[in-house]
């Protein structure tokens, strides 16, 4: 690309690019065109809410994590069950979580940005979520109270995760539509524990993230 | 830590000499078989699932055609927003300038981290040479970083880590594949699962040399948490991590990386530096195009409903609660041969990629020869057409041809690339540049093909060469254990064809002479002898 040693990469590549399929249209036109594109697939489903429900339930199963149906008076105690069953002393929260959710006898740590090494030493952290997804067995969390930063839920080896019905839709369309206002946001799709399937195609849970999942389904 | 010989087009020997000796390889082959039968069983289970499958490929088709249509548009328009978020966003037309860009970020970042209190957190023991080009920190000892590595073939085209190793850089890979084919010294022969034509004996070999360990199991569980160990250390104190990128969010500015292990989101958000690395190819125009996407690249690239983790981040994130993610974030885009696929309209689908690899699943060819034949990152039906645009059709010639056509990749495409329309178009291609346009004088292929046309056009000549062909290749036949006679060496041209595959031998009698026969006889139907 000798013609453009005086032009920038920038300029190069884009020039090169307007050459061959024109110039940058205006984003009227390029959103008129965007939004006629053809999407004859299903954005909502027809099921009722307890088929989606327990078709999330069915999804995380298939993924290994453990489902607890509780009404929101059971939270804190469901908590501490398996807080307790895992032997834990101590567990990770983000700010802003509902302190409602928290058991006594349990320490609780804020966040208060720890660094990765000091993430490392606690085995459990306890979050709320923005929504779930039935279809594909999907936590969504994002940069908000309660949910906290990426790290948090990544470096403990358990993650406990509170996920209202009412923030259960059944597609991943219906999911993203949701999302679309808060789309800037650090957001992650969790479906299940960590896994791998590099060695010989056999399903491994826990590789680098949480090997335990509990997810806190709340009526 | 060196890679080994990285995959190089413009050095690998042609397919059919790659392949030749990868079919002799049978462990190889078993091993790719079980991988790819795995895949693609649990591929269909999910794709089934799906009553409007075919409307999210007809939908995920449209959307990137038209990104690929308005490029312009939606670069500026990613540029501009990822900007807005603190990120910042570079250009390269090459691989060289890439390289380049990265290298140079990577010292940067290491040495801030040099001269930052934290770097007082290093463990002793690490190794602490000298080598050219990085300059000197301020406490006087020479510059010798670290980076972690999530999977990211576009690295891997544009040969990078030799660039870092090269300035005393130590790129770790961390997706448990790629760390593999890094400790193992070997090259990725699959888009999605790299290290797939290695099976978990080889694979312990490598972890207790590499990992220097005494005991290790054997079973895949073992083998992960060995992983596991050897890089937790790593992902908590290395502090620059290089990506690759699933999806660019023009809308946004965001990006998207889509995963299993969680080894990105360790990258993505543990260290100070994110330097990410994407091809022009890779933008989408809003944040709801991956409400199609992502129904469709989990369950054809790993056969799962939506893969374990997705993370979408925008630049440094300004405006939200600070303290999520790296400080510094870089996006380095690379044309890198893209804009000269962009140039050949019949050829342009092939950007419509999104990296699933379920076309190499799919491809008989691909399954008999694995993935290192193709001598390129981009194995399979999607590497026979993508590496020769890339690298400049005199490079890689042989790939359009590394296909049967059968038409199994085009059915599996969730973004319904055309391959073999795509692979046809360019060995017209390869056949004009080689002949300078003079397909039908000089060209041995279109010879043939004439000869074929000849001979197809009449009868009389067809039966002809069905008993001379019958006639020439007795010398050559030997027998099977069942009894069953073939072909493995055919003089001449015709050698190209049994230099990756023995030939069955032609029947003793053709079937329009079983049908004459028959006639006369006035046998009942079905009996063919």
């Amino acid at each position: 690309m000798t013609e453009s040693s005086a032009m920038s990469s920038r300029e190069a590549i884009l020039s090169r690019v307007r050459g061959i399929v024109g110039e940058a249209r205006d984003a009227d036109t390029v959103g008129l065109e965007w939004a006629a594109l053809p999407r004859a697939y299903n954005a909502a489903s027809a099921a009722d809410r307890d088929a989606v429900l327990l078709r999330l339930i069915d999804r995380l199963h298939d993924y290994d994590a453990q489902v607890y149906r509780v009404s929101p008076e059971e939270i804190a105690g469901t908590v501490r069950e398996i807080v307790s069953l895992l032997g834990l002393t101590e567990v990770l929260v983000p700010a802003g979580l509902a302190q409602g959710w928290l058991p006594d006898g349990v320490a609780f740590v804020k966040d208060e940005g720890f660094s990765p090494r000091e993430l490392d030493r606690f085995t459990a952290v306890l979050t709320g979520s923005t929504l779930a997804i039935a279809e594909t067995g999907t936590l969504v969390l994002q940069n908000l109270p309660g949910q906290g930063r990426r790290a948090a839920t990544l470096v403990p080896d358990v993650h406990l995760c509170v996920v209202r019905e009412q923030d259960v839709v059944a597609t991943v369309p219906e999911a993203m539509r949701r999302l679309q206002a808060t789309a800037e946001l650090p957001t992650t799709f969790i479906s299940g524990p960590s896994a791998t399937a590099d060695i010989e195609m056999t399903r491994i849970k826990g590789v680098h993230g949480p090997r335990f999942l509990h997810v806190l389904l709340v009526r | 830590m060196s890679g080994g010989t990285a995959l190089n087009p413009k050095t690998a020997p042609p397919f059919p000499i790659a392949a030749t000796a990868m079919v002799g390889n049978t462990q190889l082959r078993k091993n790719v078989r079980h991988a790819t039968d795995v895949i693609q069983a649990k591929r269909a289970r999910v794709v089934g699932e799906m009553p409007d499958w075919q409307a999210l490929r007809d939908a995920g088709s449209a959307v990137r055609e038209h990104t690929i249509r308005n490029l312009p548009f939606y670069l500026e328009q990613f540029e501009r927003n990822c900007t807005a978020a603190g990120g910042h966003v570079h250009w390269a037309r090459d691989a060289a300038e890439a390289r380049a860009i990265v290298v140079r970020l990577a010292q940067e970042a290491i040495a801030r981290g040099r001269t930052a209190p934290s770097i007082a957190g290093r463990p002793a023991g690490e190794p602490q040479g000298t080598h050219p080009g990085a300059g000197e920190a301020a406490d006087g000892v020479a510059l010798q970083g670290e980076v972690i590595k999530i999977k990211s073939m576009t690295t891997e085209e544009i040969q990078l880590n030799r660039a870092l190793e090269s300035v005393g850089i130590h790129p770790y890979e961390t997706d448990l594949a790629e760390l593999i084919i890094q400790l193992g010294q070997d090259q990725p022969s699959h888009i999605v699962v790299p290290a797939l034509h290695k099976n978990r004996q080889q694979i312990r070999e490598i972890f207790l040399r590499e990992m220097k360990l005494e005991h290790l199991g054997e079973s895949p569980q073992d083998l992960a948490d060995a992983a596991r160990r050897f890089l937790r250390e790593k992902f908590l104190r290395v502090e620059t991590a290089i990506s690759g990128a699933n999806f660019l969010i023009a809308e946004t500015g965001g990006v998207c990386v889509v995963e299993s292990e969680g080894n990105g989101r360790m990258c993505l958000t543990l260290p100070k530096t994110l330097i990410t690395l994407a091809g022009i190819d890779k933008v989408v125009p809003r944040f709801q195009d991956l409400e199609v996407l992502l129904q469709t690249l989990p369950r054809s690239a790993t056969g799962e409903r939506m893969n374990p983790y997705n993370s979408v981040w925008t630049g440094v994130g300004k405006g939200y609660a600070a303290g999520d993610g790296p400080e510094h974030f870089h996006v380095v885009l690379i044309d890198n041969g893209r804009t000269e696929v962009l140039a050949d309209a019949e050829a342009r689908q092939t950007l419509h990629c999104i990296r699933c690899g379920a076309c190499q699943n799919a491809c008989p060819v691909y399954r008999e020869t694995g993935g290192h034949a193709y001598g390129s990152v981009y194995a399979g039906p999607i590497g026979a057409i993508l590496t020769p645009q890339l690298l400049g059709m005199h490079y890689a010639q042989s790939l359009p041809y590394a296909s049967s056509l059968c038409g199994a990749c085009y059915e599996v495409c969730p973004v319904k690339i055309n391959i073999p329309e795509v692979l046809v178009h360019l060995r017209g291609r390869v056949v004009e540049e080689n002949t300078g346009g003079l397909k039908t004088i000089t060209n041995p292929e279109a010879m043939a093909m004439k000869a074929a046309g000849a001979i197809f056009r009449s009868e009389g000549r067809f039966r002809a060469a069905q008993r001379l062909g019958r006639m020439g290749e007795t010398p050559l036949e030997r027998r099977d254990g069942q009894g069953q006679k073939w072909v493995s060496w055919l003089p001449g041209m015709l050698g190209g064809w049994t230099n990756v595959r023995d030939l069955r031998a032609m029947p003793q009698q053709t079937f329009r002479e079983w049908w004459e026969e028959r006639e006369r006889k006035g046998a009942p139907a079905g009996e063919a002898g």
